[in-house]
């Protein structure tokens, strides 16, 4: 219920803010760090809720992405018919990865392995056929219309990244309070356990995976639709996936913030360095790096983990 | 079909690159046999090494094959500081906290590679760059001969290294039973630290072999790294006999696949033996089920 409230304040404080606020920067930095919450979101639920370790997210980032593209481009559709098309897509993406790795036992490293190939083999896919349009990408119509998916103004943006974003939070708090997501949680921590107690656990981490997926996907159609632009190195390369990873790290896996608080950590992180060392092409980068390490050796449990005192477990109610 | 006159060279080619694949793709079993750990920073590892070539050739004007008795304790020294240092202590005896903290690695390296350097993609010349022997109707560049017979002495000096000194054996005790290793009165924090050092010393030989042949940019690991992955996996964890083996395999078919799908999609073969093989015999070709 408290996380619920702080949910909604938290909506409320940003869908207010193009009222308040009218500089093109501040809003671009907070539809940044929304778009990174909701990328970071996504992985959480697979890593943090289902400890299944991803490497490649970008292969359901970017089949979002081109899906969005190609629909528009080669087959004039309407840019949110190709929204909901490419959640599907990017759902049905992550359903076929999963039952493949899970039906094979794929665990820990070897499942990260996977995920990474299969980023790669997508992308070298993308990389060579005219349909996807090969290394020069596709470019996007340019419109005004809300229509379209696209805003004269930063504020329309604002308003879908957000949208998105309060949908990604909506399945953590469910996950956190629904017999589906204690299954979740249950197969994460033990996973002999809970198949000997009757949790299904290959259908289980199938659902994680393919939620988690659409969500990426619907990602890569925001990050189309706001760049008006894909090629398979920004869709598919390991960019995103390492971006997807290091948010919730950072905030704390497994929570509902946690990737909001890491996303807004590295944001502005990523800020402070630009002042002090201009556009200096990989310093970000350096940090980023930096800081993935020193969470994992020093706050494994991320800045949330660190804080949260020790809480008596609650029971889990009846679906 | 393709005839043997265009297969031959192709298949030649592929072994030579093959053969430096599989100098790469033993430090990373080693490292993975002994700690557990997928290292991936092991293609950043590899630039470092390959930037070590480069300016060593550049400021003082050592040849690449020269530049090996200081870079292959060079890489030693940071295998073993970094696992000592970084690693070993950010572990928490988790396996993801490992993948994530060398991931954290490659990108610091990668990054501060390409502040400290730029993007800009360098080679080495050297008098023997683009003289070629003849093998049987085929023409094969010097330097990837060369590559080749180095490679081999590499890998043939390592596996006397695991499997006749002492620290060999306590690599192998290792590797087998942690425990019970330690229980005997084994450094076990040593011995991870010393196969880490050595597995990217390897990477140190490695690139004295590539570079004459090859470039150095910044983000050069990454064409590596799944290869190297491959190798391993297809070759089975941990197993030297399989990293040679498949690192000879990977590279013929990289080559062959190429000659046969063009060099974009040429690639996907790799990837794709490397899913096969994760799938459906995650132990490898010569590796034993657990």
């Amino acid at each position: 219920m408290k996380e619920l409230v702080a949910i909604c304040a938290f909506a409320a404080a940003v869908a207010l803010l193009p009222l308040v606020v009218n500089s093109g920067f501040v809003l671009n930095l907070v539809i940044m760090t929304l778009y990174a919450t909701l990328l970071g979101q996504a992985w959480n639920i697979l890593a943090g809720f289902g400890g299944q370790f991803s490497f490649g997210h970008a292969v359901f980032f970017g089949t979002g992405a081109y899906a969005a593209a190609v629909l528009q481009v080669r087959f004039g559709w309407n840019a949110w018919a190709a929204l909901a098309a490419a959640v599907v897509l990017g759902g049905a993406v992550g359903a076929f990865i999963g039952a493949l790795s899970f039906r094979y036992g794929l665990r820990g490293s070897y499942f990260a392995l996977v995920t990474l190939a299969f980023a790669e083999v997508f992308r070298v896919l993308a990389n060579t056929f005219d349909f996807t349009g090969a290394g020069v990408g596709l470019m996007i119509p340019l419109g005004t219309s809300a229509a379209d998916f696209q805003f004269a103004s930063s504020a329309g943006f604002l308003y879908v990244i957000l949208g998105f974003t309060l949908a990604a939070f909506g399945v953590t708090l469910w996950l956190k309070h629904s017999r589906y997501g204690a299954w979740l949680q249950a197969v994460r921590d033990n996973e002999e356990s809970a198949a000997a107690l009757g949790v299904d656990v290959f259908r289980v981490k199938l659902g994680a995976i393919m939620i988690s997926a659409a969500l990426m996907a619907a990602g890569g159609v925001f990050y189309v639709q706001y760049f008006h632009y894909i090629d398979p190195h920004i869709a598919y390369g390991p960019a995103v996936s390492v971006e997807a990873l290091l948010a919730p790290i950072v905030g704390g896996m497994g929570t509902s913030f946690g990737p909001l608080l890491g996303a807004v950590v590295l944001h502005a992180l990523g800020e402070f360095t630009r002042n002090l060392m201009g556009d200096a092409p990989g310093v970000s980068l350096v940090i980023y790096g930096a800081v993935l390490v020193a969470m994992v050796t020093f706050l494994p449990r991320g800045i949330i983990g660190a804080f949260a005192a020790r809480r008596p477990a609650r029971r889990v109610p009846r679906a | 079909m393709l005839e043997f006159s265009i297969l031959f060279p192709s298949v030649l080619n592929g072994l030579t690159t093959g053969a430096v694949y599989a100098l790469i793709a033993l430090g990373l079993t080693l490292i993975y046999g002994v700690l557990h750990i997928i290292n991936f920073a092991h293609g950043a590892a590899l630039m470092i090494a390959l930037y070590g070539v480069y300016f060593l050739h550049l400021t003082l004007g050592l040849d690449p094959y020269v530049s090996l008795p200081v870079m292959v304790p060079a890489m030693f020294v940071l295998g073993y500081g970094l696992q000592r240092l970084v690693i070993g202590r950010a572990s928490h005896g988790k396996d993801e906290n490992i993948l994530l903290v060398t991931l954290g690695l490659a990108m610091v390296m990668e990054n501060l590679a390409l502040f400290l350097w730029r993007s800009d993609t360098r080679t080495v010349e050297t008098p023997y760059t683009f003289s070629t022997v003849n093998i049987a109707g085929a023409m094969i560049a010097v330097p990837k001969l060369a590559a080749f017979a180095g490679a081999l002495v590499a890998a043939a000096v390592l596996l006397v290294l695991v499997s006749r000194t002492d620290l060999g054996r306590a690599i192998r005790a290792i590797a087998k039973e942690r425990q019970g290793a330690k229980l005997v009165g084994i450094d076990v924090e040593h011995v991870f630290a010393m196969s880490f050092g050595i597995g990217l010393a390897c990477l140190g030989a490695a690139a004295c072999f590539l570079l004459p042949a090859y470039y150095v940019n910044p983000l050069v690991g990454n064409g590596f790294i799944l290869i190297a992955f491959t190798i391993v996996v297809l070759g089975g964890m941990g197993s030297f006999a399989g990293a040679l083996a498949g690192g000879l395999i990977i590279g013929v078919v990289e080559s062959v696949g190429g000659l046969w799908l063009g060099e974009s999609l040429g690639q996907i073969g790799i990837f794709l033996i490397f899913i096969v093989v994760l799938l459906f015999r995650p132990q490898g070709l010569f590796g034993a089920r657990t």
